[in-house]
């Protein structure tokens, strides 16, 4: 579904993704663990376009799509959820939801503001509350309603764990498990090793821009010898 | 009395429709493209120059004729403002802000000269409106009832534009945007069409302040700078991207011009107070000091930087030995130049030398200092008139009246920088543009100290420096000295700080330093500097006018900074001697200069994103760098 090769990213003449690989299938739930500065958010933000990569391959469901804008790279049906949120804070829940919302599309779940406050309760009692006027962990809440809005088929999580009280990761994680259970494939990045063993099918463990491990989940917990190498502190 | 009064306020809310509309348009385009629109002002000028030409098409008389044309000419300029973001604004959404601001500069003057091609340089009045021509009596006083209709345009469309932003999808998306364009795009939103639809609207909204003026003002090729700074004030005084407070400050500018021009002169103690001389600049006080207590407008927010807009400053590294040696060199050939030039050449380049200080100190304060100042010719112009006035009414002779007018100049840049340094960003901009108004109006009305509008007269240099040559060589000795000492100063520790506080204010306090003071010394630097320019300035021409601070000098220092590149501490001279000989050669061969140099600072904005010093750097670079280190910039 989603094809990454030989990527390249610059900030300004800082050299962050080194030929970086990476694959995520349908229906998969995929995690890209690394270190704070591993270039785990230059990834994310290269594949949707706010980073415009120097050289490589971006192909999402047989189209390349590493030289569009991120408008139609969005519209191509593929989700972004930046890690600092970005909530419109002058903007209800209701009117953030409404930025986000595109046609629905063949072959993804079709989200409609009901069916997203199903999905998470605590949004829907507060429907016309300003998105600067709720927590961090309601503001990640809106943050992936509002990118669902849009019908994606994959969908791209930046650190969703990040500054969460653990019964709000808890919550995440099921939240997840929900989104693959429709049929979406998640691409998510993570430095939480605990929070991504309860969702991701499969990891890849990138460092300093490069790709250092890939393999299923259940195979990294079992490899002390890799997370001593790249993820313990 | 009451009648008077109610008739006064009466005119003041018909006033303030007009000026509404143009600064919500205004307003809107800043919230989401993030740029200052200095050609706002010429759409409202075209607006009314349309709406005359449509009624002229449609008939004077009828009052659909009437209505059509101030639609009609509303739309086209919508349009007009669409092509403009289509064709010029939309290739430079990336670059550093300042350039973007350069781009509406060329703009007015482009407009300019389009309308005076089109429709002349006299006066042009339209028809009353057909059905509106009477006047209606309110308290025994007549009042003319077109302006009811006035008073009632600017609260519907107010409506209207709260409906549109708070009730459509478009100005959800609209809203959303003005925050963060970036999200909005990455959650698919095509941002181009919205930033085009935006600048519709803003441009609509200032065509139709001007079209619905039709019937109350001429149609004239002043209106673009004096309605800009209108639309500035009040977008500042009710806060940048407040629709609301675009509306109650409006409504605030034009009650107090009103009664200004109904009280009339007052005498208290025998003391004649002129309330009616006052309109000229009780905008400009009234945002002063909004803006003192206010810092953010009465209705407005702190504003957050836009996302993924903002571009980090580069290095400025110390001058080495190659540059001082190039700079010598090009000192020497310079004073070898009354061997080879004429009279002519050497008053060129003498205008260039003094430009060249006045740009320098500009971009000091723009560049390393980061504050922007859209009112520099007022330091200027106090250089020009404190020599001016101690050479005539003290009789000093030149050298010291030269070194007065630095005095001169430094002390109202400490005043006007005392209250400056407490803002930042445009807000800051628009307090230095509200300040140089202020020192304009006293020097154009106090006829009996500086001459009024004809300025003063006979200010000559002294007997050994009338020689064009001589003063063609003080000139260069003064430009070298105050453009190598600014250098010098960006270089040494108060530089660092005043950099440092360019690009984190929060991290300079949090390290101990009192950063406003340094600003507030370095903004009076500037001004100072400025202020010598002025000096040399006045003695070179041998008589000066309000001109000498008025907006248009401002304009033109920002333009000579912006043109040379922000990023570079040659920039500015480049700069200025780019545009001094550009307007000198192309002003003496057509009456259409203002469109030749617009054109000629746009295909530079749109060639050179990074200004015409910051280009030749940029490829100088380039060219030494070695090729494997030929990276993508993002």
């Amino acid at each position: 579904m989603l094809k990454i090769s030989g990527l390249n990213s610059f900030y300004g003449r800082a050299h962050i993704l080194f030929d970086l690989a990476l694959e995520a299938n349908k229906g998969e739930v995929v995690v890209l663990l690394g270190r704070n500065g591993a270039g785990k958010s230059t990834t994310m933000k290269s594949i949707i376009g706010l980073v415009q990569p120097s050289a490589g391959s971006i192909e999402f469901e047989g189209k390349s799509i590493e030289r569009q804008s991120p408008y139609r790279i969005a519209r191509a049906g593929l989700g972004y959820v930046p890690e600092e949120r970005r909530i419109f804070t002058d903007l209800t829940v209701m009117e953030n939801l409404e930025v986000g919302r595109q046609p629905s599309r063949d072959g993804a779940p079709t989200w409609t503001p009901e069916r997203l406050f199903d999905l998470f309760p605590n949004l829907g009692r507060m429907k016309d509350r300003p998105g600067g006027r709720m927590s961090g962990g309601e503001q990640q809440m809106l943050t992936i309603a509002r990118t669902l809005m849009g019908n994606p088929r994959l969908i791209l999580l930046d650190e969703p764990s990040e500054g969460l009280a653990p019964v709000i990761v808890e919550q995440m994680a099921n939240t997840i498990r929900e989104l693959k259970r429709e049929g979406l494939a998640v691409l998510l990045s993570e430095q939480n090793l605990h929070f991504s063993e309860m969702v991701a099918d499969r990891a890849y463990i990138v460092e300093k821009g490069r790709i250092r491990y890939s393999g299923s989940m259940a195979d990294l917990m079992r490899d002390t010898e890799v997370r001593a190498a790249f993820l313990q502190v | 009395m009451l009648a008077n009064i109610v008739i006064q306020f009466m005119n003041g809310l018909a006033g303030a429709s007009s000026l509404f509309l143009v600064a919500a348009g205004l307003s809107i385009i800043f919230g989401v493209s993030r740029i200052v629109n200095f050609a706002h002002g010429s759409l409202y000028m075209l607006g009314i120059y349309l709406a005359y030409t449509f009624v002229e098409f449609f008939g004077r008389g009828s009052i659909l004729g009437f209505w059509g044309a101030v639609l009609f000419g509303a739309l086209s300029v919508g349009v007009i403002g669409a092509v403009i973001e289509i064709a010029v604004l939309r290739r430079i959404y990336r670059a550093p802000e300042l350039f973007q601001l350069l781009a509406t500069f060329a703009l007015v003057l482009i407009i300019k000269d389009v309308a005076l091609y089109i429709w002349g340089a006299e006066d042009l009045l339209g028809p009353r409106a057909p059905g509106l021509r009477g006047a209606v009596e309110i308290l025994g006083k007549r009042f003319p009832q077109y302006d009811l209709v006035l008073i009632v345009i600017g609260p519907v469309v107010l409506g209207l534009l709260w409906l549109l932003l708070n009730r459509t999808r478009w100005g959800t998306l609209v809203r959303a945007a003005t925050q963060d364009r970036e999200m909005v795009g990455a959650l698919g939103v095509n941002q181009a069409w919205l930033f085009t639809s935006v600048f519709f609207l803003g441009a609509f909204l200032a065509g139709l302040g001007g079209a619905v003026q039709l019937p109350r003002e001429p149609a004239q090729l002043m209106l673009d700078v004096t309605t800009i700074s209108d639309a500035f004030v009040i977008v500042v005084v009710g806060g940048m991207g407040s629709i609301g407070g675009a509306f109650v400050a409006a409504l605030l500018i034009a009650q107090i011009k009103a009664f200004c021009i109904g009280i009339g002169d007052v005498t208290v103690f025998g003391i004649v107070f002129s309330f009616s001389k006052l309109t000229l600049v009780v905008e400009f006080i009234v945002m002063a000091i909004v803006l003192v207590v206010r810092p953010w407008g009465l209705l407005g927010k702190p504003q957050g930087s836009q996302r993924g807009a903002s571009t980090v400053e580069p290095l400025m590294l110390p001058l080495n030995k190659g540059f001082w040696a190039i700079t010598v060199g090009l000192l020497l050939a310079l004073t070898a130049l009354p061997l080879v030039g004429d009279d002519f050449l050497l008053v060129l380049f003498i205008d260039i030398a003094i430009f060249a200080v006045f740009a320098a100190a500009l971009h000091f304060l723009m560049g390393p200092a980061g504050m922007v100042s859209f009112g520099h010719a007022a330091y200027f112009g106090l250089g020009c008139y404190g020599a001016a006035l101690l050479f005539l009414k003290l009789k000093w002779p030149m050298e010291l009246a030269l070194i007065g007018s630095p005095i001169v100049a430094g002390i109202g840049a400490l005043v006007f920088g005392w209250f400056c340094v407490r803002l930042s960003g445009v807000y800051l901009a628009m307090l230095t543009l509200a300040f140089a108004q202020i020192a304009w109006s006293v020097v154009f009305q106090w006829d009996a100290f500086t001459g009024g509008s004809n300025g003063l007269i006979g200010i000559w240099p002294s007997a050994w420096a009338k020689d064009k040559t001589i003063f063609y060589l003080l000139a260069m000795a003064i430009c070298a000295g105050c453009v190598i000492l600014l250098w010098r100063v960006v270089h040494a520790p108060f530089g660092y700080v005043l950099r440092a506080g360019r690009d984190s204010p929060l991290r300079v306090d949090a390290i101990g330093i009192d950063l406003r003071r340094f600003q507030w010394y370095g903004f009076a630097l500037a001004g100072a500097v400025t202020g010598l320019a002025g000096g040399l300035y006045t003695f070179s021409k041998g008589s000066i006018s309000p001109e000498t601070l008025a907006i248009p000098r401002s304009v033109d220092g920002l333009v000579m900074v912006l043109l040379g590149g922000v990023q570079t501490l040659t920039g500015p001279v480049v700069g200025a001697a780019l545009f001094t000989w550009l307007q000198d050669e192309i002003a003496r061969n057509t009456e259409y200069w203002r469109a030749i140099l617009g054109f000629t600072v746009l295909a530079i904005v749109l060639a050179f994103p990074a200004g015409v010093a910051g280009f030749a750097k940029i490829a100088w670079t380039r060219m030494r760098a070695r090729p494997e280190a030929g990276g993508q910039a993002a």
